[in-house]
């Protein structure tokens, strides 16, 4: 990182006169000043006028202000942030899938739909699931189309009356926020004090107005839901079904299916367990897979295949498909560097990922439990959860500890969820990191521990290593400035 | 006479009308508080129905009716200066409505129990 | 056990981690997963490939793909891509990064959002940009829940017929699970039929009403009046429009709308076979608590300085849950880099450049094409950008030139109807190859008039 701040915006590197860009000359007759004028802008737009070389120092440096996997260890808890293997990049770039329009006819495109039907056939196997859809955009829209895959299946049946979900008290955010945009009332369902769902409490609130029951497994603390062949019984029994948020994949793999569990529908974040970049933020991918049974309720269009002239064709006219959440078939190139990734790692090394993900959240686990309170012990998978020191006469807090971890070079883990703690640590090392890494986040891990007793206020006062220290969030909430012209 | 819902809102009623705010507690859980969401007079509320809500940096929560009524005065000042509720909640209360139903108040916490419950959670 | 590059750990680092969490074998730490659930033979799946060969099956793939010359649009177009968008979009401070959750070490990303609400703000001339939706389908459709959300208790939509159909059936989706009442404004001509908007209007119970400019057929719709119309029955004004075409028409601000939406592929990104795209959603202050996503705002730190931080983040699911304005989470992030360059580079000046070419193209193309006996312009009196419709005599002679056209290696447009063609023009497509789609579409269309071998090179 560097460590003279570099805090221009291209706005501020604007001069009047200068241009970026290069274009043909207009040696067409018509002029777009012949359009009737109300129907054209009154100014132009106010964007920078800047040089190319300009544009290109403003943004590597901007890139100097900023932390990625590729800069060091991020251990945010429940986003799964491995390495983002480079030869994904290369496959999805190229100009044979970059250039094609989703318009172009089925002939044309069978590489690109092969690349997806592969891709669906290859998660259906790791879920364990008979079809995938590819097209949501990301993990909560995989969530929302799993629902509407459920609420269509439901309304199939002529099952009206089923107006709720349920889900966990430990459950992320999104699964309560993608029911409600899905239409459906909200029961929340206990933990019990290992972070496991309460099966009694579960059992009490199942009846026939539930369509579904939302879970990860591994949960949010990390550790597995060992009731669940029981619970989705139980489910079942009930006429609900089950929706696995694939959140949590990454420790399952080579380990479990989350079809083999019970589950019925469930999405998978290719941005966590297939190693596609986050991107800041974005762009991810989050395909939904469904049991046998429920295939024709996936959105339109679908990618099939068609045995008899081997061919694939694009099906946008599924009679029971639940409608379209998407323009076309969703972020087609992240999904090139997901099955890139299955490729590259092979059914083999696949299977490695899952154990050794969770004997890397073990080590870091076992070695720090000391210093840092262990709400839940056991075996954790991929993730566990601290809930601040273990000392708690130092007055230090989470948010102290994660800013501390900057000072550090190391991200800070996902703080303050799940909601069950009050002080809860939840980190997640992933697989991609080698002992060196562990044995020097936890060593840091412990001198902040040491530092909490000792000399608080470094602790309390951190971070003071970065470029930006402790920004002022209230007054940007109370008088947003959202855009340039208003600073 | 101040009474409480357990969600943490009062209602200072007087005669025929109630202002309808947080509690000091509620407040202090909130921290700053960034936004108040708030209706628009002559709007209907309804005795333990959402009738707008509160935010502070981290943290949101829906403001709910402790009585139902007529909106007759939204706390224009807040619009600006939301932290007037931080500082001071009783003083700085959200809505002024028209009681519709007097004997609802029956229903609501008065002090000592309110502090009660508000005891009980702190421990939790 | 095997090794391979993404997985660091030796024999003996699996043992000395094993030692110091008292497991005598990785199996143990799944010693709680009931033996029936556990697989017991390996996944399915082909075997480890090398990079070369992942790079050889990529190829053989790519090889089964035709990418054609692009006269297909309907909001997607085939634009000139900077090549120093390219190489920066490729570091991986940024590439690597998530979510902005510790503003100290994320200023990148901050500032680069920033920079883009700013952008879309001067497109769309609305006060105020999130952080990205993921397309400008779901953007639509989330722009409708935002009208339901803050209308409180009405729940009626209505949504023009020359909106593209595809957003039409995305937004539709959603309505029917999130239980809003979705109707559809007919279309007069090619535009949206005002009256029968009124008429629906005057029914009651409306929360939005969506429109589009360019509509699907590539028209500039004249909104005079509609602002008028829509708010008096206290209904929010949508309008979905392409992002490039924003830098030179009537803005939706302009128009009088509370929320524009729609996506931002047109600004220089590659067609990608459909995705990653970029919806966008910019609003007025007042609707800027209902807008769902992320809001990147500027504040001050401990030193004074101007930094950037997620603000308004008490909207978002992640605090309120099922109460939240909007499930998303993950968005289309750094395509917002993408865009932010692109304006950049491009400024005021390019992208009015970008399309005056499109226009003059389209234009050109469209006279070209309507010469030909038997086709005409579906809408001859509508004014529009670099999009347009054209008439074939009959079905089979539509389908002569399409696939005509594809065997030369072009993708003329897109079929919206048997004898209906949907055709685009950008700054990409030069005189040479639209004189060639002519003469493709002559032969095909007028075989016995046997004036031009399409393929005369």
């Amino acid at each position: 990182m560097n460590k003279d701040f570099y805090d221009k915006l291209i706005f501020d590197c604007s001069v009047k006169g200068r241009r970026g860009f290069s274009l043909p000359v207009n040696v067409f007759n018509d002029n777009l000043d012949d359009l009737p004028a109300q129907l054209l802008r009154n100014e132009a737009p106010a964007l920078p006028e800047v040089d190319e070389p300009t544009i290109v120092r403003h943004y590597n440096n901007l890139s100097t202000n900023n932390f990625g996997v590729d800069t060091g260890f991020y251990p945010l808890g429940s986003c799964t942030m491995k390495y983002n293997p480079k030869i994904n990049e290369e496959v999805a770039a190229a100009p044979g899938f970059a250039a094609l329009h989703p318009a172009q006819p089925d002939e044309t495109v069978q590489g690109a739909l092969e690349a997806y039907h592969t891709l669906q056939s290859f998660l259906s196997e790791i879920g364990g699931m008979a079809e995938f859809t590819l097209n949501p955009f990301a993990g909560a829209h995989g969530e929302l189309t799993g629902l509407m895959v459920i609420h269509a299946y439901h309304d199939h049946n002529g099952d009206f009356a089923r107006d709720k979900v349920i889900v966990p008290d430990s459950a992320h955010g999104t699964n309560p926020a993608s029911a409600n945009v899905c239409g459906y009332k909200i029961v929340e369902v206990k933990s019990l004090a290992d972070g496991t769902v309460d099966v009694d409490d579960l059992r009490s609130k199942l009846d026939n107005t539930v369509a579904a029951v939302m879970m990860t497994n591994p949960n949010t603390v990390g550790m597995f839901e060992k009731n669940i062949p029981e619970i989705a019984r139980m489910v079942h029994e009930a006429g609900a079904l089950m929706y696995y948020d694939g959140a949590n994949l990454n420790p399952m793999l080579g380990v479990a299916r989350p079809g083999d569990m019970g589950f019925d529908v469930m999405h998978i974040n290719l941005h966590k367990t297939f190693s596609t970049p986050h991107g800041g933020g974005g762009p991810g991918s989050g395909p939904v897979g469904v049991r046998d049974g429920l295939q024709d309720f996936l959105p339109n269009p679908r990618v099939i295949y068609d045995e008899t002239d081997d061919s694939y064709y694009v099906s946008t006219d599924s009679p029971e498909a639940l409608g379209r959440i998407s323009s076309w078939l969703g972020n087609f190139t992240v999904e090139l560097k997901a099955l890139a990734y299955i490729l590259s790692l092979g059914a083999d090394a696949l299977a490695q990922v899952g154990p050794h993900a969770v004997l890397n959240a073990n080590y870091i686990k076992d070695s720090l439990k000391g210093d840092y309170l262990l709400p839940i012990d056991g075996a954790c998978k991929h993730e566990f959860v601290f809930d601040g020191l273990a000392d708690k006469s130092t007055g230090v807090t989470t948010l102290n500890i994660a800013k501390r971890l900057l000072d550090f070079g190391f991200h800070a883990p996902t703080i303050y969820f799940p909601l069950l703690f009050h002080e809860s640590l939840m980190i997640e090392p992933t697989e991609t990191e080698s002992r060196e890494t562990l044995d020097r986040f936890i060593e840091v891990m412990k001198q902040i521990a040491r530092e909490a007793r000792e000399t608080p206020k470094v602790v309390l006062n951190a971070p003071h290593n970065t470029p930006v220290v402790h920004p002022d969030d209230t007054e940007a909430a109370l008088h947003p400035v959202v855009k340039y012209s208003e600073l | 006479m101040i009474k409480y819902l357990p969600s943490h809102e009062y209602a200072r009623i007087e005669g025929n009308e109630a202002y309808i705010g947080i509690s000091p507690y509620a407040a202090k859980q909130l921290g700053n508080v960034v936004y108040v969401d708030m209706p628009e007079v002559d709007d209907e509320v309804e005795k333990d129905e959402e009738f707008g809500a509160i935010e502070s940096v981290k943290a949101a929560s829906d403001l709910f009716a402790p009585l139902s009524g007529t909106i007759i005065e939204v706390n224009e000042a807040l619009v600006d200066n939301p932290r007037l509720v931080s500082d001071d909640p009783m003083a700085n209360w959200i809505i002024k409505i028209t009681i519709a139903d007097p004997a609802q108040a029956d229903e609501l916490l008065d002090q000592a129990a309110y502090d009660e419950l508000c005891d009980k959670e702190q421990k939790h | 056990m095997s090794r391979h590059r993404y997985l660091p750990h030796t024999d003996a680092d699996i043992t000395a981690m094993l030692d110091r969490c008292g497991a005598d074998n990785i199996d143990r730490l799944f010693a709680d997963i009931p033996e029936q659930l556990r697989m017991k033979n390996g996944y399915d799946l082909p075997g480890e490939m090398s990079e070369p060969e992942v790079r050889r099956y990529f190829n053989a793939l790519e090889n089964e793909n035709e990418p054609l010359v692009c006269f297909a649009g309907g909001g997607f177009y085939d634009r000139y891509a900077p090549s120093v968008i390219k190489s920066l979009m490729a570091r991986s401070e940024f590439l690597t990064a998530y979510t902005p959750y510790q503003p100290e070490i994320s200023q990148g990303t901050l500032q680069y959002i920033f920079e883009y609400q700013s952008m879309m703000c001067e497109l769309t001339g609305l006060d105020v940009s999130n952080a990205s939706l993921y397309d400008g389908a779901t953007a639509t459709a989330e722009a409708m829940m935002m009208c339901v959300a803050a209308a409180r208790k009405r729940n009626r939509v209505l949504i023009s017929a020359t909106v593209a159909p595809y957003v039409r059936e995305v937004v539709a989706t959603y309505a029917r699970y999130h239980k809003v009442e979705l109707s559809v404004i007919p279309e007069k001509d090619g535009v949206t039929d005002r009256a029968a908007m009124q008429q629906m209007l005057a029914e009651g119970n409306v929360a939005g009403v969506i429109l589009a400019s360019p509509n699907y057929y590539g028209i500039l719709e004249d909104f005079s009046g509609f602002a008028d119309d829509i708010h008096s029955a206290k209904a929010l004004m949508v309008i979905n429009s392409h992002a490039c075409a924003l830098g030179v028409i009537k803005t939706p601000a302009e128009w009088g709308a509370d929320i524009a939406v729609g996506d931002a592929q047109s600004l220089g990104m590659p067609l990608n076979f459909g995705g990653p795209y970029l919806g966008y959603m910019c609003t007025t202050k007042a609707l800027m608590r209902k807008m769902p996503g992320r809001i990147v705002g500027a504040t001050k730190d401990e030193k004074g300085q101007r930094v950037f931080v997620l603000t308004l983040q008490a909207r978002e699911q992640h605090i309120r849950r099922e109460k939240a304005t909007s499930n998303i989470c993950s968005n289309q992030g750094i395509m917002t880099l993408y865009a932010a360059m692109y304006c950049s580079v491009m400024g005021a000046e390019g992208l009015g450049q970008v399309n005056r070419l499109s226009y003059g193209g389209a234009h050109y193309l469209a006279r070209n094409l309507t010469a030909i006996p038997g086709v005409s312009l579906k809408y001859p009196d509508k004014p529009f950008l670099n999009e347009f419709v054209i008439k074939f005599p009959s079905p089979e002679a539509a389908d002569n030139a399409y696939y005509s056209a594809v065997s030369f290696g072009y993708l003329p447009g897109i079929r919206i109807a048997d004898d209906e063609l949907l055709i685009a023009v950008t700054e990409m497509r030069d005189s040479d190859e639209m004189d060639d789609l002519t003469q493709i579409f002559t032969a095909a269309v007028c075989p016995a008039d046997n004036g031009k071998e399409a393929n005369d090179e």
